[in-house]
């Protein structure tokens, strides 16, 4: 006779059985794999005939930190989470408090067309965006003109790429997190803004001292969505410069992409994305410890 | 079928709710299931009624042309039937690979002639020598034997040329007559002196001559041209600090120095027709393709006004004897390269008769000339070229002459990682980060890592 806790527990294994063992399957194997891939040369010659697969141990990865172009594309990444995290996480809270402003009529309109930009197919995106930024008859430059400002080579000009797909991503991925904010303030108690403005707080000290505080959980998980995502940016390059001018879009996950998929060098690939495992880790920690410390 | 990519997707990552993450992968696994037995079924249709399908893969307008000879194809061997997949250029290289990596490639395919070593040192390709020196099979004397070179290796011919490409001169006529040259020059001198007019004529802003600076083909050409041989004892190393690679190399950076090419790259071109119709450069190297879009881009009014030569050569053209004959036929063109498409059959194909079948059919004369007419794609066989819409077009005739000199870039899978060093470095050079000994250490450097693993394998005498 099995005890009734015993029981318990193996029908709670029973349950998650089919979700560990597709975890499993999908998720823990092939990580494994590519974990034990990056420690080979595996390439062209190897997939035609595996005896041609060397074991390297970390060369791959003494390799990568050799490489002006993995650097570059750090380089770039960075530029990417830095300006570009920021910059959304901003808009979409700005975008949050004019869609939840008592003022504004028709909310669940604009929510909805903030919103539209985030299920919209990237390459969709993408083609009506090369049109904007083109630099004789792009929209932004025709703008740009108008206030008197030269014509600027966008896509085509290594200094102006990186800022042009930022501004893109923005636009394309704002209203999420905007919803998220939404959800956040809604939680906020009226009765504290009641209080507040018995107390004759105006609009901005509100802000500042009800709203910002209890948006602070909100905040974090936001920002660390964020910086997570941002971290992987690859399609914006992708389809819009495909790394160029000048290597001034490479990312890190478009270079895992290149040497993986372009050249089939999985064993290096495999390197650079546990390299880029160990960077968002890093980068996920040292925000919580942040977000720790300020509380 | 995509292949899967790594999709950006920043926002749906670490949702607490989850099921906007699993939607769309259940969906998709939905769809997969669903669609299995009806890939089954198709899979069945075609054993039923006794027809074979050739799966064939061609890519961009290739593969969508195509089919327009499908059709007498069909008609010839009435048991064959061809299905044509037509994938886009960017991903069709990507797609092959994992095809292959998954067992599923075509009966035949397309496939660029500078990948066809990579697809041997898979042991993708089936050799067609068996099928060649059996039966009637092309000639294979009638192709230009440049590019057939690029499609044999190690002695065997794993692929026949569909058709070519090459780089030549188009060229601004009215712009170099005024320069004072009424005939295309022969060598680099003179091209050089003609340049250096157009330069002095053209003025502030006005270049002699478009070579972007992101492409590695013109340094190359070049020092094929010097006789350099790129990669040394077997193609285990990179020759680049050659003396005559290295000639060649600085005289690519003289045309930025003096001033006659813009140190710009092709994706800084806003429109090169336009800048080419407003005589911003006078030549520029490129390819069959921009015919097409020359005659499609440029006004009306420059119609007449360009044409195509072919390259000059490094040195002066033999010299005329007393008597007026040539003492030795020495070509007077100048080497260029041997680029283009070829098609293949894969080694797994349980169809390869039938493949082999419609290999033959599509590389007949008379399909090379349609196929001109259907793409404007050049044809690799020169029987082709006597077809009138070919003999009747000027600006192709310089092709003709051209594609009797071309050279395939040397046979190993590395080439187009290596190919993309060189255009990294000559671009640094260009841009005088790097001084030329510099660049040349820092890319032959690079080339050795890129061949290490092809000399562990010839060392250790397995077949790369």
């Amino acid at each position: 006779m099995i005890g009734y806790e015993r029981r318990m527990a193996l029908s709670g294994w029973a349950f998650l059985t089919p979700a560990l063992l597709l975890i499993t399957v999908f998720f823990f194997l092939p990580v494994i794999a590519a974990l034990l891939l990056s420690f080979t040369d595996f390439d062209i010659y190897a997939l035609g005939d595996l005896n041609r697969l060397r074991f390297i141990g970390f060369n791959n990865y003494q390799q990568l930190l050799q490489s002006p172009l993995f650097w570059t594309a750090l380089a770039n990444t960075f530029y990417f989470v830095m300006i570009g995290g920021p910059l959304s996480v901003a808009v979409s809270l700005s975008a949050a408090l004019l869609v939840n402003s008592r003022l504004t009529r028709f909310p669940s309109l604009f929510r909805t067309l903030f919103f539209l930009p985030v299920v919209t197919t990237l390459v969709a995106v993408a083609v009506v965006w090369r049109y904007l930024y083109h630099p004789r008859y792009g929209l932004i430059n025709y703008g740009l003109s108008l206030l008197g400002v030269e014509p600027i080579d966008w896509l085509g000009d290594p200094h102006w790429a990186m800022p042009a797909l930022i501004l893109m991503a923005i636009w394309k991925n704002f209203g999420f997190n905007m919803i998220i904010f939404i959800a956040g303030m809604q939680n906020i108690p009226v009765t504290l803004y009641e209080a507040a403005q018995i107390d004759g707080a105006g609009a901005w000290r509100q802000f500042r001292y009800i709203t910002l505080p209890l948006l602070g959980p909100t905040f974090l998980l936001v920002a660390l969505m964020t910086v997570i995502g941002y971290f992987q940016v690859f399609a914006e390059p992708y389809v819009m410069t495909q790394g160029g001018p000048a290597n001034s879009t490479v990312s890190i996950v478009l270079l895992m992409y290149e040497e993986g998929f372009r050249w089939w060098n999985m064993g290096y690939a495999s390197a650079i994305a546990f390299m880029l495992f160990a960077l968002i880790l890093a980068a996920t920690a040292l925000q919580l410890r942040l977000r720790r410390n300020t509380n | 079928m995509e292949i899967t990519r790594p999709v950006f997707n920043p926002f749906l990552q670490l949702l607490p709710g989850a099921i906007v993450v699993k939607l769309p992968a259940m969906s998709r696994c939905l769809f997969f299931i669903l669609l299995f037995p009806l890939l089954w079924l198709a899979g069945c249709d075609s054993t039923a009624d006794q027809t074979t399908i050739i799966q064939f893969w061609a890519m961009g307008q290739e593969g969508e042309r195509v089919q327009a000879l499908a059709p007498e194809f069909e008609r010839r061997h009435p048991g064959l039937r061809v299905r044509v997949q037509p994938l886009p250029w960017s991903a069709a290289h990507e797609k092959l690979l994992t095809a292959y990596a998954g067992e599923v490639m075509p009966d035949l395919f397309q496939l660029g002639n500078t990948w066809i070593p990579e697809f041997v040192a898979l042991r993708a390709i089936e050799p067609l020598d068996k099928w060649l020196h059996t039966g009637p099979a092309p000639a294979l004397a009638d192709y230009f034997p440049g590019i057939l070179a690029a499609n044999r290796l190690n002695g065997q011919t794993y692929a026949l040329p569909w058709y070519v490409d090459t780089r030549l001169f188009f060229y601004r006529t009215d712009l170099l007559a005024a320069a004072g040259f009424t005939q295309p020059p022969l060598t680099w001198n003179e091209w050089l002196r003609a340049m250096m007019a157009l330069k002095n004529l053209g003025g502030e802003g006005r270049y002699a001559i478009l070579l972007p600076i992101n492409e590695w083909q013109l340094p190359v050409i070049l020092a094929l041209q010097r006789g350099a041989t790129l990669l040394r004892d077997q193609d285990q190393y990179g020759d680049f600090q050659n003396p005559r690679f290295r000639e060649a190399f600085a005289f690519y950076l003289s045309l930025f120095e003096q001033g006659l090419a813009p140190p710009v790259s092709n994706n800084q071109m806003a429109n090169l027709y336009q800048e080419f119709a407003n005589g911003a450069f006078a030549v520029y190297v490129s390819g069959p393709w921009n015919i097409g879009e020359f005659r499609r881009r440029l006004p009306t009014t420059m119609q007449d006004k360009w044409m195509t030569a072919p390259l000059p050569l490094w040195t002066d053209p033999t010299p005329l004897s007393t008597t007026g004959a040539v003492l030795e036929m020495k070509p007077a063109v100048g080497v260029s390269l041997a680029g283009g498409a070829s098609l293949a059959i894969s080694r797994a194909s349980p169809r390869q008769e039938a493949a082999w079948k419609l290999l033959e059919f599509l590389a007949e004369p008379e399909q090379q000339a349609r196929f001109y007419q259907l793409t404007g794609d050049l044809p690799a066989r020169q029987s082709a070229w006597a077809d009138p819409a070919l003999a009747s077009n000027q600006q192709i005739q310089a092709f003709r002459e051209q594609l009797r000199q071309i050279r395939p870039t040397p046979p190993i899978p590395e080439w187009e990682r290596i190919a993309q060093r060189i255009a990294y470095y000559a671009e640094q050079a260009v841009r005088k980060q790097l001084g030329v000994d510099e660049a040349l250490a820092a890319l032959n450097q690079d080339v050795d890592r890129i061949l290490e693993k092809r000399r562990w394998l010839i060392g250790r005498g397995m077949a790369p």
